[in-house]
């Protein structure tokens, strides 16, 4: 399978089981589009006429080109055949039993009230709760019991805001810390916040602790303080700005994000952007709603263009910014080429329910936090490990090939199959896919392989 | 004349052979809570020449 697009200049070829990536002029574009359902003759034929008045392009050429598309195809870097799917359960089941990371919801309970939460406010339509460190340090237990060999353990303390709890956040730390040399494990934190309980003692813990930091912004003021109001119906981007570049200029240059969501409201998401990189940040994720269908934040069909454009132009904003010196980075335009993931991690996606497991206050199990409060995957608590193994054997089976909307998706094997959890809510189940936003991530791979194939070749310099 | 210029890419059949050590960052853990992209994963399999 391959897919072919034209974008900032190039013409560009994904050969997508090989993983290659072909940068070509306008006739290998045009026999490789051929290539497959025609003959040799007939393509040649078709290219000598619709190239007849141009003088730069001779037939010999057109054959030369022909014979290179034919040698990229004999050398199984274009139209490679799939012959991953016999093998996608093997290759999910070489991680069975293996837990690597766990989302912990350290605070049921959140200092802000932003209508567009998915967790309803931090309380994942459920009671206000906080986790003890009893629970907390079984949690961490939990993990190092099931990880098996492995040497690299996630720990995300999520919530609701987690600084309502930071007390339990320190313990917890302090006690895996304690522990992981003796385990052979090497743990990284992350903390999602949104930022108001920020002050001297935080940012120090962050930075001294925090693998990674995700501080919500959703850009400009007027955008952010539209839905991220305390309960008061304050808006909150004037307090929380502040200590946020306190953060990032104090992190030493460790990993963050400002994480901002958009939504109706602002589907020209790149003016937001431009805020985040006007206030000094340089690491940044903005990520379309998630909401129940219906919702007044929802994105709609007409606001898809204007964010399909949004992404076009911010590929063009980070290339610019590159020529100045003023790099930056954007989650979802991060791609590694060289050393980006196996197949093994491209069929199987992200682990929900299988690696990955989010923790209640109380010690409940679920497949991740999009599915906290939702009775019916509930998968067991940290003391009983998993007992309800069906549902546990419907996130195991989760690969790409399990999902028969993705069999004849080019993007496949970037997304994995995509959210399972996107997936329930949009189709009511997790093998489902949630069309809108493959429509968002498959122009986000456009983009973000353009900037790489700028990178590569020196133009943004 | 260069019709084509390919980029220097990983070979996802060759990493069929010797991939899958888990060890790399769980998809959605880092900063979209909200999505699933794997294009974005760092490898962290060092015993593997990729």
């Amino acid at each position: 399978m391959i897919h072919q697009y034209k974008l900032g200049g190039y013409n560009i070829v994904l050969d997508v089981c090989s993983g290659s990536i072909h940068v070509v002029d306008e006739v290998a574009f045009d026999i490789i589009a051929m290539f497959e359902e025609n003959t040799r003759e007939d393509i040649i034929k078709a290219m000598c006429d619709k190239y007849a008045d141009r003088e730069d392009i001779s037939p010999a050429d057109i054959e030369e080109c022909y014979a290179q598309v034919e040698s990229l195809k004999d050398s199984g870097k274009l139209f490679a055949p799939d012959t991953f799917e016999p093998m996608a359960d093997k290759l999910k089941a070489k991680t069975a039993g293996v837990i690597k990371a766990l989302c912990i919801h350290i605070a049921h309970t959140c200092n802000l009230n932003c209508s567009y939460c998915f967790a309803s406010q931090g309380k994942y339509h459920g009671d206000r709760a906080m986790m003890s460190f009893e629970v907390g340090k079984r949690a961490l237990d939990f993990l190092v019991e099931n990880s098996g060999s492995r040497r690299n353990l996630e720990v995300d303390f999520f919530g609701g805001e987690p600084l309502m709890n930071f007390e339990v956040v320190k313990q917890m730390v302090e006690y895996a810390r304690s522990i992981e040399k003796e385990k052979g494990k090497n743990f990284r934190f992350t903390l999602t916040t949104n930022g108001l309980l920020i002050d001297d003692d935080v940012i120090d813990f962050a930075n001294k602790e925090m693998s990674n930091v995700v501080l919500s912004l959703d850009g400009r003021k007027e955008i952010h303080d539209r839905y991220r109001v305390d309960y008061a119906g304050n808006g909150s981007w004037e307090r929380i700005v502040p200590k946020f570049r306190k953060l990032v200029e104090a992190r030493g240059g460790k990993n963050y994000y400002m994480r901002g969501t958009f939504t109706h409201a602002n589907p020209d998401f790149l003016k937001d952007i431009q805020q985040m990189l006007d206030l000094g940040f340089s690491e940044l994720s903005m990520e379309p709603v998630v909401c129940a269908p219906g919702d007044k934040e929802e994105l709609t069909q007409e606001d898809l263009p204007v964010v399909m454009e949004q992404y076009e132009k911010l590929a063009e904003l980070m290339l610019d910014r590159d020529r100045q010196g003023k790099p930056f980075t954007f989650y979802h335009y991060m791609i590694d080429l060289t050393g980006g993931p196996c197949i093994y991690k491209r069929i199987s996606g992200c682990g929900s329910g299988t690696e990955y497991m989010a923790v209640t206050p109380w010690g409940d199990l679920y497949p991740c936090h999009q599915f906290v409060g939702e009775d019916k995957f509930k998968l067991g608590d940290i003391w009983q490990g998993v007992t309800n193994t069906d549902i546990q054997q419907e996130f195991a089976s989760c690969n790409v090939y399990a999902r028969p909307d993705c069999h004849d998706c080019w993007a496949k094997l970037y997304c994995s199959g995509g959210c399972a959890a996107n997936a329930y809510h949009s189709t009511g189940k997790v093998t489902g896919v949630y069309k809108y936003g493959c429509e968002l991530f498959r122009k986000r791979m456009e983009c973000a392989i353009m900037v790489a194939i700028a990178r590569a070749f020196g133009d943004n310099k | 004349m260069e019709h084509i210029k390919t980029i220097e890419t990983r070979n996802l059949c060759e990493s069929a052979k010797n991939g899958g050590c888990g060890e790399c960052q769980t998809s959605c853990q880092s900063a979209c809570k909200t999505s699933c992209g794997i294009a974005n994963q760092e490898c962290e399999n060092k015993n593997e020449s990729k």
